[in-house]
């Protein structure tokens, strides 16, 4: 490993964070601006045109609040909590496969910062790590309502992560990989996961929105129970910590998404769209395509965000543990039978 | 208990359905729902830019009027302010002196004609007591402001501009 | 090898702290870090399935409930009982001794050769997988029918007794 190849591996991950970063700054204006549309309204609009400014006024403003630590609040659990929380969310990205690999200047470029062969574990792994930063930052405030919601989102979490697990073992047992780059590469042009897998996408899906919870899944901070959930204490940057680090998972979510089911950077035609634009643009066609994809996840997000309203706790649970798992060993058996028939009889 | 009326409807809980309980059908239509909004036109009307139209007995801020000629109309008679509910209107009165009689229609006049924007409540009982058809709440909303004093409106706000500019 | 130390320093600093943490939800939190470098060890020894594993179940999901119960059942120095003298006394005189036969049985087993391991990607999930599948076969499934057999006995100690109810 050269010097330049390691120059090109911190090129990469700067940009993966900054591009993440970026993202989800411009998610909670997305955000914003399409539950106006929802609404028969317009959103942000006043800073900058069409608003797109917005996004820096509201950072702007998190930094400027005053910071207040609770007086009865253990202080370094306090600070602990938010930083773990957007520190989880931003380790999710390092085994995300973001392109083919590409060639600049004779250097071959691998979009990709690091491919562990158990990529789908970690990526799993990152996820759960991800409750500590809600839990802490809610028991740290020493306060019922944050403390409720801490306990909310790490009950959802470990419930919800089981289907979660369990609908990836029926994809794993098709790929028969758990790097996220071979999976990526295994659905080449058109031979997209989601078509092997329909049950187990839906599975996962409705998965992600428990584990970043979002709408219907938001009982840890359930506004109308819990005043603001774990973060009802929290006030400038350290709330504006909480709120990036669920929009950062939304991005991680959504790009894990399209990289297991949905094909990632692949997409029919690809071979022939390669030929036509050479091994550096090509490669960085088909991270568009992917970034395509995310974004219109995350335009999902939001769109069931602004339709849905939230479960109750009991429904919660009932979904998980008696719809969801059902669900996914049912899908696991359904697979393995398929697929050793395919095997066996060679359809 | 016998129902009076007999309009009394009794409602079956029915269990639900399969399709009721798959959760999925239902919220594939209400994303079918939100999803047709998605593509309305906006009902906002983004003010400052924009108004809406206001209707014929909107009251909003005061105005003294003038004469055909351009001379004040309001005497001071302070009828306006005794007939105030939420007494926002002072005045005190002068005399016209010689030479100002292009300026006030009547010998005397309102030097001094406040209305307290924050206490009023646009009642219209002012201009209903007017005998002279000085006042009238004709005007736009009132603006938003900083300071609780800039709130009293004096002669400078509430005095049309003269006919002949 | 001098990482080996540091994480092993590591390890062992936060294990003391989990035992010596007045607060339980610290020590649990200790407990979090040191199984984190428990992680970092298998990492060491290239053992990436296993690493990962230790991460997601032990750190995510079984100390996520250790600390969800310790939030619910709210344990402080208030509520922690009194321990007589002679309770301490023969904690302290029990830690001794197995102290003492710790380091004496350390003394007698002398240096061992290095363990080194003849295939690196052993640790990896398809060596893995083989060997749990081949050659350990028999342990592997007999360890899942332990885990179903205490799944069962979850249930059914969660579940009512119909007389009592």
């Amino acid at each position: 490993m050269g010097l330049a190849d390691i120059l090109i591996k911190f090129g990469l991950i700067l940009i993966i964070f900054v591009i993440s970063l970026v993202m989800a700054m411009y998610s909670t204006y997305a955000e914003r601006k399409i539950a106006a549309f929802f609404q028969d309204r317009i959103g942000p609009n006043r800073a900058g045109p069409w608003g797109i400014l917005q996004p820096l006024a509201d950072g702007g403003k998190m930094f400027l609040k005053e910071e207040i630590i609770p007086t009865n609040a253990t202080p370094f659990l306090f600070i602990v909590g938010p930083s773990l929380a957007i520190l989880t969310a931003c380790i999710g990205s390092a085994v995300i496969p973001w392109g083919q690999k590409m060639t600049i200047g004779g250097h071959i470029v691998d979009l990709q910062v690091t491919d562990i062969n158990v990529g789908v574990l970690y990526i799993f792994g990152v996820v759960s790590l991800g409750v500590y930063g809600v839990m802490i930052g809610g028991w740290a405030s020493n306060n019922k309502y944050s403390l409720l919601g801490a306990i909310r989102a790490a009950s959802q979490n470990i419930s919800y992560e089981i289907s979660m697990g369990l609908s990836i073992i029926a994809l794993l047992m098709l790929t028969g990989t758990l790097s996220l780059r071979e999976i990526a590469e295994q659905q080449h042009s058109w031979h997209w996961n989601v078509l092997r897998q329909p049950l187990g996408f839906i599975l996962f899906i409705v998965c992600a929105f428990a584990e970043t919870n979002r709408t219907p899944f938001d009982l840890p901070e359930c506004e109308t129970e819990l005043v603001g959930g774990y973060h009802t204490e929290y006030s400038s940057m350290k709330l504006g910590f909480y709120l990036f680090a669920e929009y950062i998972n939304m991005f991680i979510s959504s790009a894990v998404m399209a990289t297991l089911y949905w094909g990632g950077y692949n997409y029919p035609g690809m071979d022939w769209m390669n030929g036509l634009l050479g091994t550096t643009w090509g490669p960085l066609f088909g991270v568009a395509i992917f970034f395509i994809k995310i974004c219109l996840f995350i335009f999902f997000f939001m769109w069931v965000r602004w339709t849905i309203p939230r479960f109750r706790y009991d429904q919660l649970m009932d979904l998980g543990w008696k719809i969801l798992i059902p669900l996914a060993i049912a899908n696991i058996v359904l697979t393995g039978i398929g697929s050793t028939l395919l095997t066996h009889f060679g359809f | 208990m016998e129902s009076l009326s007999n309009k009394k409807k009794v409602l079956e809980v029915k269990p639900l359905n399969f399709m009721e309980r798959a959760y999925l059908p239902a919220i594939i239509g209400g994303l079918a729902t939100t999803m047709k909004h998605f593509f309305r036109k906006p009902v906002t009307i983004s003010y400052p830019e924009e108004k809406r139209e206001f209707s014929e007995n909107f009251r909003g801020m005061h105005s003294l009027k003038r004469d055909e000629d351009g001379k004040e109309r309001c005497t001071a008679c302070g009828l306006c302010a005794l007939s105030c509910p939420a007494e926002a209107i002072t005045m005190t009165a002068a005399e016209r002196q010689p030479g100002e009689e292009n300026l006030y229609r009547e010998e005397k006049y309102a030097a001094v004609y406040e209305i307290n924007m924050l206490r009023c409540i646009f009642c219209g009982l002012c201009e209903e007591a007017c005998p002279k058809e000085a006042i009238y709440l004709d005007g736009d909303i009132v603006p938003a402001d900083y300071l609780r004093k800039d709130f009293i409106y004096g002669k400078d706000k509430l005095v049309e501009a003269p006919l002949n500019q | 090898m001098s990482t080996f130390y540091f994480i092993a320093f590591l390890s062992i600093f936060f294990s003391i702290l989990v035992i010596s943490a007045k607060n339980p939800v610290h020590s649990i939190l200790y407990l979090i870090l040191t199984f984190f470098t428990f992680t970092v060890h298998y990492i060491l020894m290239n053992a990436q399935f296993l690493a990962i594993v230790n991460f997601i179940v032990y750190m995510g999901a079984i100390l996520v409930l250790f600390l969800y119960t310790l939030m619910l059942i709210n344990l402080n120095k208030e509520s922690e009982p009194v321990k007589p003298f002679m309770v301490k006394f023969a904690g302290v005189f029990g830690g001794g001794i197995l102290i003492i036969a710790l380091v004496a049985s350390l003394k007698s087993i002398g240096i061992s050769d290095p363990v080194v391991l003849k295939n690196p990607d052993l640790g990896l999930v398809k060596n893995l997988g083989k060997v749990l599948f081949n050659e350990f076969l028999l342990p592997f499934e007999v360890s899942s029918i332990l885990l179903l057999s205490a799944m069962v006995g979850a249930v059914l100690l969660a579940t009512k007794d119909p007389k009592a109810a």
